[in-house]
């Protein structure tokens, strides 16, 4: 009995470390492929600042990924723009406002929602919401961030509900309990005691919806176009740092140059969701010291 | 993190069910080099040009009732992946639509130790499509040149001299393919030369047929393919060398004849010289069926001479 009891303790303590590890060696091994080329041969300041992403140009190589940074943020942004207001909003009705009978209805069609996979999700940007787009704004071409954006906003919305849900209900009854003693109505009890008390919770909500559209790749590699361009308007097509990576890195020789800078924009990609969730760690920190 | 510390009991299911992936990845591994002998069946590794992929299918699929024995396992994903792969080692044939860069061939002989083996069993006709409402006809191929290459000047259909009325904003929408094409590396070729490269801000789409596909969706648009993926939403321009040259319509006769000016051989490449199951398939290739499917499947044959050459040079590597 002691024993057994020993030995799952250390099973669940090896599966809590492996997340750790897991971690590091994607990011060392991710790393180890593109450095070489970091050192010694990358120009950062074309890298970050010139849109010209010419890898396998014959006479001219150029590998600038400002246009892929700005496809990639483009479109999380729009879809943040979208995703976040219904998703939270949707998680508010459903863990506080609707009846247990709808709560349930709507738990099961969210999950489905979860449940299309990207490629499904991008098919219907190529097609559908290609020719809609079109239709409707009378675009050249439907394939774009807008198509994108709206794919992946409703990706994420899904993920924003269930993890906002939860974190609604973590809130103990007893604050209900104590703003309804206190006269409060139930969209006061709401706003000014469940949210502020499920913060974090809802934080965490909106960075991983924010993560998912960053690494989102086959719906935006169909959705958007693949077209390397700095977007001036939603309905421009662009191309995504993610989205360069799958189409590209099947063809890239082991270890030539352009295998390497894809792999730097692992790296890069990387980086970014890491900052997202420090700053937000931070931002919660800081305001829970207040 | 924010919300590592609530979500762990999350993980921990994910993080056994990574291992068991892990775990099966490297068991099937080692179980694939095994599967050959032990079903009794030969298996022949087909990758590369999606070009070629469904040409390849036809093909592997009339082989199978011909020779039970052997398995030929079709893949597609680009001409530059099927080259990796057989420099790799772990494709037996490379399908594909551009020839094999001397880089290449260079590589191939550092890693294996073995020469590839170049063989052309067809031709394509590239075509270049527009939506079937477009009132456009023909091009040629400076014009195509000015709208695809890099610094060109016609990015409006009015340029052209047409008024593409589908199409409002004027704007013509380049659609080209990803680069590890043998498609995206003709066409360059074709129109730009050697140095020349495309210009940026076109739709990089990942297949023969998704071009075609959204050109037929797109009033704007412009984009090239085999001619064998031609459908009734799209429009194939006849297409001339220069300006005030008569232009030819894709089809097998003008391919042969080379008056169409943007065909082009579709190579297989083997590591070293064909032998056993693989020689005994490519043979077949070249036989009538092997070519009659060519054809039926929107590709040019071979000319009688060519596809006699080809089988004698099979002939004599075998003996």
């Amino acid at each position: 009995m002691f024993i057994s009891e020993h030995l799952i303790e250390l099973l669940i303590r090896l599966c809590g470390i492996s997340a750790i590890v897991f971690v590091f060696g994607i990011f060392f091994f991710v790393f180890r492929e593109g450095s070489d080329f970091l050192f010694h041969k990358l120009n950062i300041v074309e890298f970050f600042t010139s849109p010209e992403w010419y890898p396998t140009s014959v006479s001219h190589k150029r590998y600038g990924a400002l246009a892929l940074i700005a496809g990639t943020f483009s479109v999380t942004a729009l879809a943040m723009l979208i995703a976040v207001p219904f998703g939270l909003g949707a998680a508010i009705f459903i863990s506080e406002f609707c009846g247990p009978k709808l709560k349930e209805t709507l738990k099961i069609v969210i999950e489905l929602l979860a449940a299309i996979p990207s490629v499904v999700w991008g098919f219907i940007g190529l097609t559908l919401m290609n020719e809609l787009i079109i239709e409707l704004f009378d675009a050249p071409i439907g394939l774009t961030v807008l198509n994108g954006g709206a794919i992946l906003a409703l990706m994420s919305v899904p993920v924003i509900v269930s993890i906002g849900e939860d974190a609604l209900k973590a809130v103990p009854d007893s604050y209900r309990e104590a703003a309804e003693a206190l006269g409060a109505t139930r969209w006061q009890m709401t706003y000014k005691v469940l949210l502020p008390a499920a913060k974090n919770g809802l934080l965490a909500a909106v960075l991983l919806g924010v993560a998912r559209s960053i690494g989102e790749t086959m719906a935006v590699l169909m959705a958007t176009g693949h077209s390397v361009r700095i977007p001036h308007s939603l309905l421009e097509p662009v191309r995504t740092l993610t989205a360069t990576i799958a189409a590209e890195l099947g063809e890239a020789p082991v270890h030539s140059d352009h295998y390497q800078v894809l792999f730097l924009i692992g790296v890069l990609l990387f980086t970014i969701t890491f900052v997202v969730n420090l700053t937000a760690d931070l931002i919660v920190k800081g305001v829970g010291r207040q | 993190m924010a919300f590592q510390r609530k979500s762990s009991c999350r993980m921990l299911p994910a993080a056994l069910f990574a291992v068991a992936i892990l775990v099966s990845a490297a068991c099937s591994r080692e179980d694939e080099q095994d599967v050959a002998p032990v079903s009794g069946k030969v298996v022949v590794q087909n990758i590369g040009s999606d070009t070629m992929v469904n040409l390849a299918q036809q093909w592997a699929e009339q082989y199978s009732e011909l020779a039970p024995t052997v398995s030929v396992e079709v893949s597609g994903g680009g001409s530059g992946t099927g080259i990796a792969a057989l420099i790799n080692g772990t494709a037996d044939i490379a399908n594909c639509s551009r020839q094999m860069e001397q880089e290449e061939i260079v590589r191939a002989k550092q890693n294996t130790g073995r020469d590839p083996y170049e063989l052309i069993a067809g031709y394509d006709a590239l075509a270049v499509y527009v939506h079937k409402d477009n009132p456009l006809n023909e091009a040629d191929i400076d014009q195509l040149a000015e709208i695809y290459g890099e610094g060109g000047k016609i990015d409006k259909w009015t340029q052209l001299g047409i008024d593409n009325a589908g199409c409002k904003k004027d704007e013509i929408i380049r659609v080209s393919r990803q680069s590890n094409s043998g498609t995206y590396h003709y066409f360059r070729e074709a129109l730009l030369g050697e140095k020349r490269d495309f210009r940026l801000g076109s739709i990089d789409l990942h297949g023969s047929k998704d071009v075609v596909e959204l050109v037929g969706r797109t009033p704007c648009a412009i984009g090239y393919s085999g001619m064998g993926y031609a459908s009734d939403r799209v429009k194939l321009l006849k297409i001339g060398r220069k300006a005030g040259e008569p232009a030819y319509r894709p089809t097998l006769e003008t391919a042969i004849s080379g008056s169409y000016p943007i065909a082009r051989p579709l190579y297989m490449y083997t590591l070293g010289r064909p032998a056993g199951e693989v020689r005994e398939y490519l043979r077949w290739v070249f036989s009538d069926t092997g070519q009659a499917i060519v054809e039926e499947s929107g590709f040019v044959p071979l000319a009688e001479t060519k596809r006699k050459k080809a089988l004698d040079r099979l002939e004599q590597e075998g003996k």
